[in-house]
This record gives structure tokens, sequence and C-alpha cells, in this order.
């Protein structure tokens, strides 16, 4: 599914990244904890996070995950988004909570990115 | 076995605004060496791991890159205060972190078990003085 997809089924703003729209995305990991994204996430990803901090950008870059979705209405800081910009990632955000952010994906044929599924 | 690149880099205790340059920069020096992009993930997310475990739980230390013809190495060695129990840090869910590190996003106990699954070989050497541990991957 495409980025610009997953944007419209959420009701999410793009923060940066609006011109990669088209990037593919194979499945999804949802987690506020960095570690578990580490431990689990395969390639192709978008991941699924409350947190906003530099740690996702960081972890994000080293597991070559293209997009990053903000839930809950959360938004990082400035720098954060030029960091992942500069990544040239995909980042959006969404006011849905996490639970109903993973069920409409899933609904619309988005597997889950933990080895094993 | 001739080296084909060898680098020190400088990790420091709870630095956690720049955790991850260094993992980015080791990353970012195998796709220039062309490193095949499945094997470049694993040793970015051990190297990562480790850095990242470094800043939580130790006085500082060293990450060196080692890469040769058809291996390449990362030693990470920092000053203490060691591992008391390595076996129980090897657990997956055992983590000495605190709140503030798990409110970062880290400390699920998942660090060395999984530097571990990513790298060929893992030797860990600990004392009060300092803990090395030493990744191995084949290319």
């Amino acid at each position: 599914m495409k980025v610009t997809e997953i944007a419209k089924l959420l009701d999410a703003e793009f923060l940066c990244g609006d011109s990669r729209q088209d990037t593919e995305i194979l499945c999804a990991c949802g987690a506020d904890m960095m570690s578990d994204v580490l431990a689990f996430t395969k390639h192709d990803a978008i991941l699924m996070t409350g947190l906003v901090n530099n740690h996702v950008i960081r972890t994000a870059e080293m597991m070559d995950i293209p997009c990053i979705l903000f839930v809950r209405g959360k938004r990082p800081a400035q720098d954060i988004i030029d960091m992942a910009e500069e990544r040239e990632m995909v980042l959006l955000a969404t006011d849905k909570p996490m639970f109903t952010t993973c069920g409409i994906l899933y609904q619309n044929g988005i597997k889950g990115g933990m080895r094993g599924e | 076995m001739t080296m084909i690149y060898t680098r020190d880099y400088e990790i420091e205790k709870e630095d956690f605004v720049a955790a991850g340059e260094v993992s980015a920069r080791i990353k970012n020096k195998l796709k220039q060496l062309g490193v095949a992009p499945a094997l470049i993930r694993k040793i970015a997310i051990a190297s990562y791991e480790a850095e990242i475990n470094m800043i939580i739980h130790s006085y500082g230390g060293h990450m060196q890159l080692d890469i040769d013809e058809d291996s390449i190495k990362i030693t990470c060695a920092d000053t203490g205060p060691g591992i008391p129990d390595i076996d129980l840090a090897m657990q997956e869910g055992y983590s000495t972190a605190s709140d503030t590190v798990r409110e970062m996003g880290f400390g699920a106990g998942m660090g060395l078990p999984n530097m571990s699954k990513n790298s060929d070989n893992m030797h860990i050497e600990s004392s009060p003085a300092g803990t090395t541990v030493t990744l191995k991957f084949q290319m």
C-alpha cells in the first residue's frame, strides 16, 4: 500500500516527505518501546508510535523504516521533523489512537511486522 | 588478512542526544563499501543496541570498527562499572534501565539478546574495570 493511501485512511497529515508519498509499505509495527522495534520489525514497514523523540528517527534509520506515523495527536518538534527530512523519510500524524490506527490498517490488508507473522 | 578499514569512535556516558550517531556513521561507511543491504541492517541493529547500552549503562568508552576482506568486527569497550551477572543480562526482558531511559523508548531488556541474534559471534568480557563486547559478522 502506498503511503498516500495510508494517510487517506487515517486522516493523517504529512509532517514531511509529501514528495515521497508513493513509498510502498508492506507491513506495520506499532510500539512505543524502540527496543521492541529493534528486536522485531521486518523491513519496508511503517512504524506507528506515540513516542516523539529523536530516538524514533534513529531507530527507523537503523531499521530502514521509510515511514513513521505518530498516533494519538502526538506531533514531534521541528528539529525531529528536520532530522527525518534529512534522512528522506515520510512522517505522518493522526489524531486516532494506536488501537484504531492498527485496526484500520489491518482491515485494509497491512500485515504485522513482527518476525513469524 | 588485509584490513580494509579501521576506525575508532568515542561514546560518552548518558549522551542521549548523540545516541545513534556512531551507528549511523558505521552504517553509511558499510553502504559506501558496497556491503550487502541485509547484512548492513543486521550490523546497524547490533551496533545501535551496543551504542545505546554503553550510553545508558557505562561510564563511556570507545567503539571500534574493523573491516577486512571477509568479516566485520565491532569492539565496544567501556571503562565500567561492569555487568555483574552476564547470564542474567542475556535473558530477554531483564533490564536495570531507569524509568527515564524507559520513557525514551529503551530498556526493554532486549539489547544483548538482540545483539547476539544479529551477529555471527558475540563475546562479552566484564569486570568492574570495564566491559568489552566484541561483535563479529561474516561477509
